[in-house]
Order: C-alpha cells, then sequence, then structure tokens
C-alpha cells in the first residue's frame, strides 16, 4: 500500500545544508501498525511530512495506493490528504471557531464521504457523546486528541498518519487514546504509521522502525 | 459545491467565535463605502441639476446665436434668418421677481425649437396647443412649485403686478427656471419685438452665411459639454471627492487591519484545512468569495448610510453651492442605479485591496509551520526601508507638483503627494522617536516599555498612519476655514460700509426715496450704486459703480494700489479689478483693460485690486458716474446710506411705512452681515462634517488596531505579570505606550497639517476660486486637536487596557502552558 524508496530530503538551517533524510526504504501494508521511532532530528516527522504530501521530497519515489506523491500537483496531493489518507498531529490541530460534532465530520464532509451511521460510531466509541457541542478550547488534551483521531479516520483512510499523537498527554491518557486508536485502525483496516519517542508505545504495534541521522536502521 | 460551503462554513465560523473582529471588518467597510458614496451622491445629485441646467431650452449644451455684446437684439433678425435657411428658434430670457425670490425666466418658441433639445418632447407636438394657446402654461421643475408653496394649474403674480399663465409641471427643467411662451415673456420681461438668443438646429439645407444675413450683430456659440456651472463648481466637488477617498482609505486602514488579525489568527485553522486536503487554490477561492459576500454586506449597509450622509449634508450642500456659485440644486435626493452598483463595486474593490496582502499570504501559506521570527523582523526592516525610500519619491513627487504644476489638479496632486509621503514616512520616523527613548532609558521596565513600542510598531503603523492623516487634514482644513473666517469678517466690515442699503422697485420710486431721504436730518450720507455686466474673453463680468465718498475710500478692500487711487478714479478712465478677475487675466496695477460696452470698448487702466471673496464672476468697480455714463440704461435703484448711530431703527420704520419697503429691498448693515456669516458658516458646515467624520473613522481605526494586538500580546505581558508586574500596572503601561505613541503621531501631524493649510490657501483656493488668503496660525486650535486626538487615543486605549486588567490569571497562565 504504501512504499518508500531511496527518500531524501535536505533543509537548509543557518547557512547551511543538513541531509534530514539520507535515503529512506520502507513498505507498508494494508492493515499493517507500524512505529516510526529516532531520537530528536532523525527525520521522523520529516518523512511523515513527505508522505503525507505536505512537502516535496528532494529524491526518491513514495509510492501510496498505486499513486506516486511526487508526481502529484496541489491539488493532487490535497485530494490525497482529503480522500485516502487521516493525519493526527501532536498540537491536535483542530478548528477552534468549530465545535466537536462539525470537527469531527468536517474531512468527511470535504471529501463528500460523511457516512452518519460511521460517525455516530465513532462518537461513541471516542466517548464523545456528551461533548459534541463543545469548543476545542474547553476540552482537555485527552479529549481533543479524540476528536482528532475520530476527525482523520472519519474518511475511512488508506493509511493513518500520526505525529506524536500522545506527546501532549500523560502516559495513562496517552495509553487510554492508543488503545482505542488501534481498535479504530483494526475496525477500519487502514494502515498506520505512528512517530512516538516512546519505546513502550511503539512495543504495542506490529512493527518497529527505527530512524537514525536520516536511514533505516 | 458542498465542499465549497464547508469550508465557507468553517471560514464563517471563526466571526461566530470572534463577533468583535467582524463588527470591526464591517465597521471598517461600512465606514468606508458610506463617506465615499455619500460624497458621490451629493456630486451626482448636484451634477444632474447642472445638466438639467445646461440642457434647459438653450443651456450650453445647445448651439446658439447670440448678441455680439451679449445683450438682446431686434426680433426681425429671427425671420430674416428662418428665410435665409437657418433653422433657428428664439429665446427670450430674464430674471423675474416672485414672491421675495428671484426666478430664471425663459420664453420660448415651441414650433421652431428644434427637436434635439432634451425637454423639448414634453411640449412637442400634441401639448404646444395648450402651450401656446390662451391661457398658455408656465412650465416648471416639482422642486420649484414646493418653492413657491402653489400647486399645478395656479397663476403667479410677478413682484411687478404682471400674472403669469397657470403653472403646469415638467420634471426635466432645473428648479428655479420658469418657461413661458416667447410672447408672454416678451410683456413679463418688458423686451417687446427683442429677443435674447436664437437656438440652432441642425442644418438640412444649404445656408446664407451669418454675416450676410445678420452683419456682425449676432456670433455663433458652439454647444459646449460642460457646462460654465460645471466648469465653476468643478473645484467644490473635487473638494468632496478628495474628503470621500481620504475617508474612504482611512476606513480601508480599518478593514486591513481587522482582516490581518483575523488572518493571523486563522493561520493555524487554514493550515488544517490543508492537511486535511483542501487545496491551496480552492482554500483561496473560498477566501475570496468569504470576503466579496461581508463586503457585498458591508456594501449594502453602507450605501443605506452614504444615502443617509448625503440627505443630511445636501442642505449645506446646496446652501454652498447657491452661495459660492449661484447653482439651484434640489432638496431630494434622487440616485441613479450606478450609483447603487459603484457603492457595491467600490466596497468590494477597497475590501480586496485591503486584503491584498492577506490574500497574498494566504496563497503562498505553508502547510508546515517555518517558525522564523528572525527573519521576519528582518523583512519588517527591509521593508521599512523600502517604505522609506517610496516616502522621499513621493514627497520630491510633491514638490515637482508644486513647481512645475499650474492647474488646480496639481494643486490637488501636491496635497495627495504630501500626505502620501508623510504617511509613509511615519513608522520609520516612529522607529527613530522609540529607539532614541529606548537609548535614553535607565529604568528596565523603561526600557521595556520603548523596546515592546517597538516591537508593535508594525501592528499599528497602518492605524497612526490613518490617524497622522486625519490629524493633519484637520489642521489644515481647519486652519484654512479660521483663517478664511476672520478674513472674511474684516473683508465684510470693508464692503459693508453703509449702515442701511436699498434697493428701489424703479428709478422713479428710487428718486422719490432719495429727495425725501435728503430732507432727513440723520442721514449723513446718500451713496448711489449700480451694476451692469458685461463680458470679457467670453465670461461674465460685473462692472460696480462707486460713489466718490469717504465711506468707500476709508473701507473698501484694497489689497494692492497705485498712488492716489481714489482720485485718479474720478475722471472715469481708470478701474479697479477684483482678486480673481485680475489673476484670471494676470492683470497687475498700470495694466489697460478693454471692457464692451453700449457706446463702445471702454479702456480702463487698473489703478487697484480688491478682494471680492465668494463671488464667481469677475468684478471692475469704476467711479458711479462714469458707469452711467458709459452704461446708460442700468438701474440707479441701489442706495446705501450713512446714517448716525442711534437712528437707524427709527430711519427704517419710517422708510417702511412711507414707502412700503420691506426686508427684501430694506436692509441694515448689521442684519446684512449676519446673513452672510450664517451663509459663510453653512458653506463650511459640509467641510466640518466631514473633517468629524474622518476624525473619527481614524480613533476606530485606532482602536480596532489596538483590540487587534491585544490578542497576541499576551506572549510577551505574560512574563512580566509572572515575575510580578500586576494585572494594573500592566494596563497602565499598556494605555501609556498607546499615548505616547499617538502623540508622537500627533506633534508629527501638526506641522504637517500646517503644510496641508499653506497648500490649500496658497495653491488650491487659489486655483479653485482665484484668490488667496493670509496664512495665519492659530495656536489654540492646535492645542484643542492635540486634545481629542490624546481623548481618541485614550478611548481607543482603555478599551484593551481594562480587558487586561480584568484577564483571569489562568488565561496568562496558558501562555506558558502553550509554550511546552
Amino acid at each position: 500500500m504504501l512504499s518508500v524508496r531511496h527518500l531524501t530530503k535536505t533543509y537548509r538551517a543557518a547557512g547551511e545544508q543538513v541531509a534530514v533524510l539520507r535515503g529512506v526504504n520502507l513498505e507498508i501494508a494494508a492493515g499493517e501498525r507500524v512505529a516510526l521511532t529516532g531520537e530528536s532530528g532523525s527525520g521522523k516527522s520529516t518523512l511523515l511530512h513527505l508522505i503525507a504530501g505536505l512537502d516535496r521530497a528532494d529524491g526518491g519515489d513514495i509510492r501510496l495506493a498505486d499513486k506516486l506523491v511526487g508526481d502529484l500537483t496541489d491539488a493532487g496531493r490535497a485530494e490525497l490528504r482529503r480522500d485516502r489518507l487521516g493525519l493526527v498531529f501532536q498540537q491536535f490541530n483542530l478548528i477552534p471557531s468549530l465545535n466537536v460534532e462539525d470537527n469531527l465530520a468536517f474531512q468527511a464532509r470535504i471529501a463528500g464521504r460523511h457516512e452518519p451511521a460511521w460517525h455516530a460510531e465513532l462518537v461513541e466509541r471516542l466517548g464523545l457523546g456528551h461533548l459534541l457541542k463543545r469548543y476545542p478550547e474547553q476540552l482537555s488534551g485527552g479529549q481533543q486528541q479524540r476528536v482528532a483521531i475520530g476527525r482523520a479516520l472519519a474518511v475511512k483512510p488508506l493509511l493513518l498518519l500520526a505525529d506524536e499523537p500522545t506527546g501532549n498527554l500523560d502516559e495513562a491518557t496517552a495509553d487510554q487514546v492508543l488503545a482505542l486508536t488501534r481498535d479504530l485502525v483494526a475496525r477500519t483496516g487502514c494502515g498506520f504509521l505512528m512517530v512516538t519517542h516512546s519505546a513502550r508505545l511503539a512495543a504495542t504495534l506490529d512493527r518497529q522502525i527505527n530512524l537514525h541521522a536520516g536511514l533505516i536502521a | 459545491m458542498s465542499r465549497i460551503i464547508w469550508i465557507l462554513a468553517v471560514l464563517l465560523s471563526h466571526w461566530r467565535r470572534h463577533p468583535m473582529q467582524l463588527a470591526t471588518l464591517l465597521i471598517g467597510l461600512i465606514s468606508a463605502t458610506a463617506l465615499w458614496s455619500g460624497v458621490q451622491a451629493l456630486n451626482q445629485q448636484a451634477r444632474s441639476s447642472y445638466d438639467r441646467a445646461a440642457a434647459a431650452f438653450g443651456g450650453a449644451r445647445t448651439p446658439m446665436l447670440a448678441g455680439k455684446d451679449g445683450a438682446a437684439f431686434p426680433q426681425r433678425l429671427f425671420t430674416d434668418l428662418r428665410r435665409a435657411g437657418w433653422p433657428v428658434s428664439p429665446v427670450v430670457e430674464g430674471r423675474l421677481q416672485i414672491g421675495g425670490r428671484s426666478f430664471r425666466l425663459l420664453g420660448i418658441e415651441p414650433v421652431t425649437l428644434p427637436a434635439e433639445i432634451g425637454n423639448a418632447p414634453a411640449i412637442g407636438k400634441g401639448n404646444s396647443q395648450a402651450f401656446i394657446a390662451p391661457p398658455g402654461q408656465t412650465l416648471a421643475a416639482p422642486e420649484t412649485l414646493s418653492e413657491l408653496h402653489e400647486p399645478e394649474g395656479a397663476s403667479l403674480l410677478a413682484s411687478n403686478g404682471a400674472s403669469l399663465p397657470p403653472l403646469h409641471v415638467q420634471p426635466q427643467l432645473a428648479p428655479g427656471v420658469l418657461v413661458v411662451d416667447i410672447g408672454v415673456a416678451q410683456r413679463l420681461l418688458n423686451m417687446p419685438d427683442r429677443i435674447s438668443r436664437l437656438l440652432v438646429g441642425p442644418a438640412k439645407e444649404p445656408r446664407l452665411p451669418l454675416e450676410t444675413v445678420a452683419g456682425d450683430r449676432l456670433r455663433l456659440v458652439a454647444a459646449d459639454a460642460e457646462s460654465d456651472l460645471e466648469r465653476l463648481t468643478d473645484s467644490f466637488h473635487l473638494n468632496l471627492t478628495a474628503f470621500g477617498l481620504l475617508s474612504f482609505f482611512v476606513g480601508l486602514f480599518i478593514v486591513n487591519s481587522a482582516i490581518g488579525l483575523a488572518f493571523e489568527q486563522r493561520l493555524p485553522m487554514l493550515r488544517t484545512l490543508r492537511a486535511c486536503g483542501v487545496s491551496a487554490c480552492l482554500l483561496n477561492a473560498v477566501l475570496l468569495l468569504e470576503l466579496v459576500t461581508l463586503a457585498l454586506a458591508a456594501g449594502i449597509i453602507g450605501l443605506v448610510c452614504g444615502y443617509l450622509i448625503a440627505g443630511s449634508l445636501l442642505p449645506d450642500v446646496a446652501a454652498s453651492l447657491r452661495g459660492l456659485y449661484g447653482a439651484e440644486i434640489p432638496g431630494q435626493l434622487t440616485l441613479k442605479p450606478q450609483w447603487w452598483i459603484a457603492g457595491l463595486a467600490i466596497s468590494i474593490l477597497g475590501a480586496l485591496a485591503a486584503a491584498a496582502a492577506s490574500l497574498t499570504k494566504a496563497a503562498r501559506l505553508p502547510i508546515l509551520v517555518a517558525a522564523q521570527p528572525q527573519a521576519w523582523q528582518q523583512q519588517q526592516r527591509r521593508w521599512l526601508v523600502i517604505q522609506c525610500g517610496v516616502a522621499l519619491v513621493v514627497l520630491i513627487a510633491a514638490g515637482g507638483c508644486l513647481w512645475f504644476g499650474d492647474s488646480l489638479l496639481s494643486g490637488f496632486a501636491v496635497l495627495a503627494a504630501l500626505l502620501l509621503g508623510a504617511a509613509l514616512a511615519l513608522p520609520a520616523l516612529l522607529e527613530l522617536a522609540l529607539s532614541l527613548g529606548q537609548r535614553s532609558a535607565r529604568d528596565a521596565l523603561v526600557a521595556w516599555c520603548w523596546a515592546d513600542s517597538r516591537q508593535q510598531l508594525s501592528g499599528l503603523s497602518l492605524a497612526l498612519m490613518a490617524l497622522l492623516l486625519a490629524l493633519a487634514v484637520n489642521v489644515g482644513v481647519g486652519t484654512m476655514v479660521e483663517t478664511f473666517s476672520r478674513t472674511f469678517i474684516t473683508w465684510l466690515d470693508g464692503r459693508l460700509a453703509a449702515d442701511v442699503y436699498i434697493n428701489a422697485s424703479d428709478d422713479a420710486r428710487a428718486n422719490e426715496i432719495r429727495a425725501w431721504l435728503g430732507q432727513r436730518p440723520e442721514v449723513q450720507a446718500i451713496l448711489p450704486g449700480g451694476r451692469a455686466e458685461t463680458e470679457i474673453n467670453g465670461a461674465p463680468v460685473e462692472i460696480l459703480g462707486l460713489p466718490d465718498h469717504a465711506t468707500y475710500r476709508d473701507h473698501w478692500p484694497l489689497l494692492r494700489s497705485a498712488n492716489n487711487a481714489w482720485v485718479r478714479l474720478r475722471p472715469g478712465d481708470t478701474g479697479f479689478v477684483s482678486e480673481q478677475l485680475a489673476r484670471r487675466l494676470n492683470l497687475a496695477i498700470g495694466d489697460h483693460i478693454d471692457m464692451p460696452a453700449p457706446g463702445g470698448n471702454w479702456t480702463l487702466e487698473i489703478v487697484g485690486i480688491y478682494a471680492d471673496y465668494g463671488n464667481p464672476k469677475g468684478q471692475v468697480a469704476v467711479n458711479f458716474a462714469a458707469l452711467t455714463r458709459r452704461f446708460p440704461n442700468i438701474p440707479r435703484t441701489r442706495l446705501g446710506l450713512r446714517v448716525a448711530p442711534g437712528e437707524i431703527p427709527a430711519l427704517m420704520s419710517a422708510l417702511q411705512g412711507k414707502f412700503g419697503l420691506d426686508g427684501r429691498n430694506l436692509i441694515d448693515q448689521a442684519t446684512l452681515k449676519a446673513d452672510s456669516t450664517r451663509i459663510f458658516n453653512r458653506t463650511f458646515a459640509v467641510t466640518t462634517a466631514l473633517n468629524s467624520f474622518t476624525l473619527g473613522i481614524a480613533g476606530v481605526a485606532l482602536l480596532t488596531s489596538l483590540l487587534t494586538l491585544s490578542n497576541s500580546r499576551l506572549p510577551q505581558l505574560a512574563p512580566l505579570w509572572a515575575i510580578g508586574i500586576t494585572r494594573r500596572q500592566l494596563a497602565s503601561i499598556e494605555v501609556l505606550k498607546t499615548m505616547s505613541v499617538a502623540l508622537i503621531t500627533t506633534l508629527l501631524a501638526l506641522p504637517l497639517g500646517l503644510l496641508v493649510a499653506w497648500c490649500l490657501i496658497a495653491v488650491v483656493n487659489v486655483k479653485a476660486f482665484g484668490w488667496r488668503l493670509p496664512f495665519d496660525v492659530f495656536p489654540l486650535q492646535l492645542l484643542e486637536l492635540v486634545g481629542v486626538a490624546m481623548l481618541a487615543a485614550l478611548l481607543a486605549a482603555l478599551i484593551p487596557a481594562l480587558k487586561l486588567s480584568r484577564m483571569q490569571p489562568a488565561n496568562l497562565v496558558k501562555v506558558f502552558a502553550n509554550e511546552r
């Protein structure tokens, strides 16, 4: 489902070229749950951003659902994210002016794939029933992240990409949120790639990949 | 489609959560549209009246034959020209007094009237019978009927006792014009067998040359696309437009600041939308759609407000135009559909212009946040340098326009460039002042204040630029009006030197009054007056007869004169010219002018130039006896009297009792001065109102910018609160900082405003009206304005400061929580 070949990415920082990714190769099968670990600055988030089409690679290929991400235009990459991917960030990135219900349904609605039954199931499984009319600022970190996960899965994506989804949460909440995510990923059958610093959480997924100095270790 | 609606709903949801921001945006757009469209409504109303006046049976829009010296000529020429193949139609024109008001009476001959004249169809083939056959008709605009307080069908009685045919409404006519059959007009105006001019229709057959038929008695006046009235009033409308434009730009500053804030606050939302799969193209299209929708809503409200503003200012504008140019404007607003469309278009274009920077940023928005505060600061610094460079170029352009320009438009260009250059240079000047303050600060908190003010500058600069412009224009216009007011009063004292003024109904009555006055011991002098009309270089000129008396010698407002000017005036071969005529014809003391007079050209040596404010026509003052010799037929009905103090009321009652004179033809100096001053004040009421509007909008701009900034100020203020400065102290510091920046701006606005005043007095007024006023500075007025500006700044700073002083500690703590 996802195939990454010889991926390179260099940034310019303080007048110097810094090679963040130096030829990454990665395969993720449908329904597979993979943890991407590595120390700070190893290129984990960069790799995730490139797969999501949020940034462009300098070299190599990313093939997702038989499409080469690098060949897509801005609109094509937007379509890919909208219809095929679910994204979850450490900072939740909810829309502050929409309530929980609208935040949850947002991506599915703009993708034209809003399914009320699936929406209701997500609400129930994520335990958001009593919070639907609240706004993000009125929620705790764990609640906000549950909404973000629900929004990402509402489109039934091919692949769920999560960048440190539990980074802002305490240990118990993090465990709870990740357990919910695993259940829902299993329910939808989508692939799951999660960036994390926590070896404990990484161990709960099917496979672990360690990124070191821009290369898969 | 549903995708667009969902994205739009998300974008709009921001405003639901930030209603104050939405209100700010709408207030900016509404005020910009309202003031601009209000001024345009006034201009449109006035211009359509000029059109009606110009198109009224032989106005400037129709080619015509007129007498060589502008005088009436024998009716026989009409028949001679028709026989010679000229498609001409006769017109008689004069003024008629009805119920104490003067009306323009036009006599026309509908059968020969060229069909191309706009108003002709209403009395075309079908109606001409009713117009010609007894009792005939008096055509008038609905406004004229309202002014006369007469219904349609009523028969009017002129002041000389003659009766007019029944009134008939014709909406195309200009107010103040009465149209009757030519025979009726000749009777009413006592012009038997004489006509004022001949309208010329398009020739369908060959015709004999004009000279062959009429000799040198007639001249052909070509049709003019722009009427005299339009030319005369151009400057007034340009003035209004300039004010409208200024208010529009100040309003756009508010919009820019509101949109800028909304964009900054919505950045995370926009990034999330992009991350959720909304393409940059679609997102920008929806942002544009949102802006246009808001602009349309605000535009409609703005147009309604503009209509109300125009409606409330119209009486003053009409009074100004009547007082300054004798132009009649109806008191009821009638607006064309184009006005509504143009108003909405200007609202949308204004919103797009104000949002251009934010929209461009949105179009280039990277999805991944790249935190580069250093780069941002460097970019700001670069922009400040570029802005300074542009300001310098614009100021040099202002100097160029001043040096090389020689028209009203170039005068306004100087003003516009001066204001724009100063506004662009303001952030750099403020930056300089604040960095000097920072360097001299010893206390840590004071140093922080200066540094923080510098940091705030980029967010406040637009609002401060708006404040600078509004204050400078206020100082400029205020100084000009005050100067004009004082000069006008002094001038009025000189011009109205007699104690009582009489205007008798005819020469015989004037003689009776003069004889009676000669026997009254309290009358110290009887000063006859008279006026004649002529044309110089095609423009109308009044000739004023001044009796040789100390009243005039001591008071007449001469600006420049030759030695023994009054003595040299006596023989009749010299004259004084008004300042505007001297400027228009480039005349100086010692020059000569030739004035057409009944007995041939009258050559006068100029021995004096005098102030004649408010008169659109050029004027020449000569010795009264010489005037009556050259123009023997002028009415000698005007008398000025010098009366012993304290005897004026008794003399006036005696005149009223003896000769039946009333307020229209007998007036004392004090009443006349009070009337003139009232008209003067009304003339500038529009300017004062627009001035206040602009300053008010600048105050709102400052308030909205501060509110805008207050939301993003927490990360700067929270650390100070954390180290022990109370919220109340922080709020006080914020107020002080705003006041300091506003004070620096105000102090910079004062010299700029005085420069604007000088430009208005020495450049724009001279080109627009033909007179120059002395330049005076009024320190009290300036102090008052500084006070108003500081009050506006205080009010603007108070709301965000109060918000800060009452902020829950939890909100301040959040700053640190979010920084994890």
